[in-house]
């Protein structure tokens, strides 16, 4: 079943057409940026973009910041908050059950489906942003070393790691919000209902952590700790954060997923 | 193949199939009879594990459901509803789409049963044109070919017929008939009594979720003890058979009689001409009508 979910997934225009307007963003950004040459002074505006101008290699982890505050956990949204109710609403949910394919099974398909396509533009936009860095942002100079932010000096390895693990860091953020469409998506019949509530969460949980009354709430926003793998370029790497945010996302992934699964296996598909 | 005892489903505060104890034998077509909503369909998606039952057990292909779904379910083709397939792409595909889902379908033969299915239901000359282009029978012929890919041995169907023109129509049945004769199962839904009456030999009638009726068609259907008379002397019969004539007009009677040779005798040596002499059968829709009451869709003031 997972094939299937996969080969459905490539074969959707869906997934390709919002791919590329994901990773349109960091393309203008990058090319404003090259053009302009006014970057936001150090400190301010999206993590790394600051850095960007001087070394253009560490532009795909500028532009993953840039895509993972909205754009991307959107259509994370969409994607997850289809995968039940659109297959209900569209009838093949029945046809699909009596095949058979277990509930468990179906939900778990969706799930990795639904990652995979996390994944995917991820790496799309990684790979765009790298090629896009090295060819218009700042050139350092060959075999020059990428600077952290805390001024050391990180080889090409360390930095490869590095930034696998932040893709890791990223991808595990983008479950959270995957799991809690994938559960609403299990309980309401209409795709869009889901999606909107995966948004209402998501966007609740922006606006709450500008609010200082909300305080007490703070370290238990599912946004809150998203961008600290830019922690993961500190020398020697910050892991306070990082580790509240797995734990955090880890939360809400097993909350979430049991309580969709608890659902959809006791379901009447009525539909 | 179907057997449930004590069937029950509720819906909140609604009871919607209500101690429902159906028997289908390997072999049979059954037809599940019912105005709409009496729970036909609730029925149908609980043989299947969609609907979970709130009481009661169901057996299918000798097993229990929903349980054992896993063993049973690659062995039922079944149509639930209406069909349903991903729009956006061919026939063909959604076929072989639905064929690599769950106990997958041999991969080798995969194309030979995706044309066989889509041959037999009409579809054969079908093109790559997507689902979403496809008119209602097309729909509902692709439906079915999703349920004939596996070579099932007991298929579900419920109002398989839906958006078929008679021509259309009478291919579906001619189908069905044919599967049975290679030794399918069928179990048809259908709230066309004339469907049904050609199709079946076994009736199951459903009455806001009970079931009232549940026989041979033909048991069904067996002679009420009354004879038709076709005569041109109307009077002279009346006269002849007093009491015993409950109906009569111009050029017909109806006699309360139950041998119709002696009554044929009896009419000829009293003088009367007999242009037809028959036994009265009573209608699947006498039956149907007499056992159940208007469907749900009525909304009396």
């Amino acid at each position: 079943m997972i094939r299937v979910e996969l080969s459905k997934l490539l074969r959707s225009r869906r997934t390709w057409v919002t791919i590329t307007v994901i990773d349109a963003l960091p393309t203008l950004v990058a090319v404003l940026l090259a053009t302009t040459d006014a970057g936001p002074r150090p400190g301010t505006g999206p993590a790394f973009l600051s850095a960007v101008l001087t070394d253009g290699t560490l532009y795909p982890l500028a532009a993953i910041a840039m895509v993972l505050p909205l754009f991307l956990p959107a259509a994370i949204a969409v994607t997850a908050g289809d995968a039940i109710a659109g297959e209900a609403q569209q009838g093949t949910l029945r046809y699909v059950l009596v095949r058979p394919v277990g509930r468990t099974r179906l939900l778990l398909a969706k799930l990795v489906s639904v990652m995979a396509f996390a994944l995917l533009a991820l790496l799309v936009v990684a790979a765009t942003a790298y090629v896009l860095g090295s060819v218009l942002l700042g050139h350092g100079s060959p075999g020059q070393a990428t600077t952290t932010f805390s001024g050391t000096s990180l080889s090409s390895s360390q930095l490869a790691w590095r930034t696998g693990l932040a893709l890791l860091y990223a991808l595990l953020s983008m479950l959270g919000v995957a799991s809690v469409a994938l559960f609403l998506s299990t309980i309401v019949r209409s795709p869009l209902a889901a999606t909107m509530g995966a948004l209402a969460l998501l966007i609740g949980s922006s606006l709450l952590l500008t609010l200082d009354a909300a305080d007490v709430l703070r370290p238990y926003l599912v946004t809150r700790y998203w961008l600290s793998f830019v922690d993961l370029f500190r020398d020697p790497i910050l892991w306070h954060d990082v580790v509240r945010g797995v734990l955090l996302q880890g939360g809400y992934v097993v909350v979430f997923l049991v309580a969709a699964w608890a659902n959809f296996v006791t379901k009447d598909v009525t539909d | 193949m179907i057997r449930t005892q004590g069937l029950t489903k509720r819906f909140g505060r609604v009871l919607a199939v209500d101690g429902v104890d159906l028997e289908v034998e390997e072999g049979d077509v059954y037809g599940f009879l019912g105005p709409n909503g009496s729970g036909k369909t609730t029925t149908v998606r609980m043989l299947l594990g969609l609907v979970l039952a709130t009481s009661g057990t169901i057996e299918v292909l000798g097993r229990e459901m929903p349980a054992r779904s896993a063993e049973v379910l690659p062995q039922v083709g079944a149509l639930v509803e209406g069909p349903a397939a991903y729009a956006g792409l061919s026939g063909r595909a959604n076929l072989a789409l639905l064929d690599a889902m769950g106990a997958s379908g041999v991969r080798a033969s995969r194309a030979g049963r995706i044309d066989d299915a889509l041959e037999r239901v009409g579809l054969g000359g079908i093109d790559r044109r997507p689902v979403r282009a496809y008119s209602l029978g097309m729909r509902q012929r692709l439906g079915l070919a999703a349920a004939l890919i596996r070579g099932p041995r007991l298929l579900i169907l419920d109002e398989p017929t839906n958006g078929l023109d008679p021509q259309g129509i009478r291919e579906i049945r001619d189908l069905l008939l044919d599967l049975h004769r290679e030794g399918t199962t069928v179990f048809l839904s259908s709230h066309l009594l004339a469907e049904v009456e050609q199709l079946c030999d076994r009736v199951g009638v459903l009455d806001r979720g009970t079931l009232v009726v549940q026989d041979r068609l033909d048991a069904l259907r067996g002679p009420t003890g009354r004879l038709h008379v076709r005569t041109p002397d109307v009077a002279a019969a009346r006269a002849l058979l007093d009491g015993q004539v409950e109906q009569a007009d111009a050029h017909e009677l109806l006699v309360r009689h139950d041998d119709a040779a002696a009554l044929n005798r009896l009419l000829v040596e009293g003088g009367v001409r007999v242009e037809g002499l028959a036994p009265e059968h009573r209608s699947l829709e006498d039956v149907v009508l007499a056992a159940t009451r208007s469907g749900s869709d009525r909304v009396a003031r």
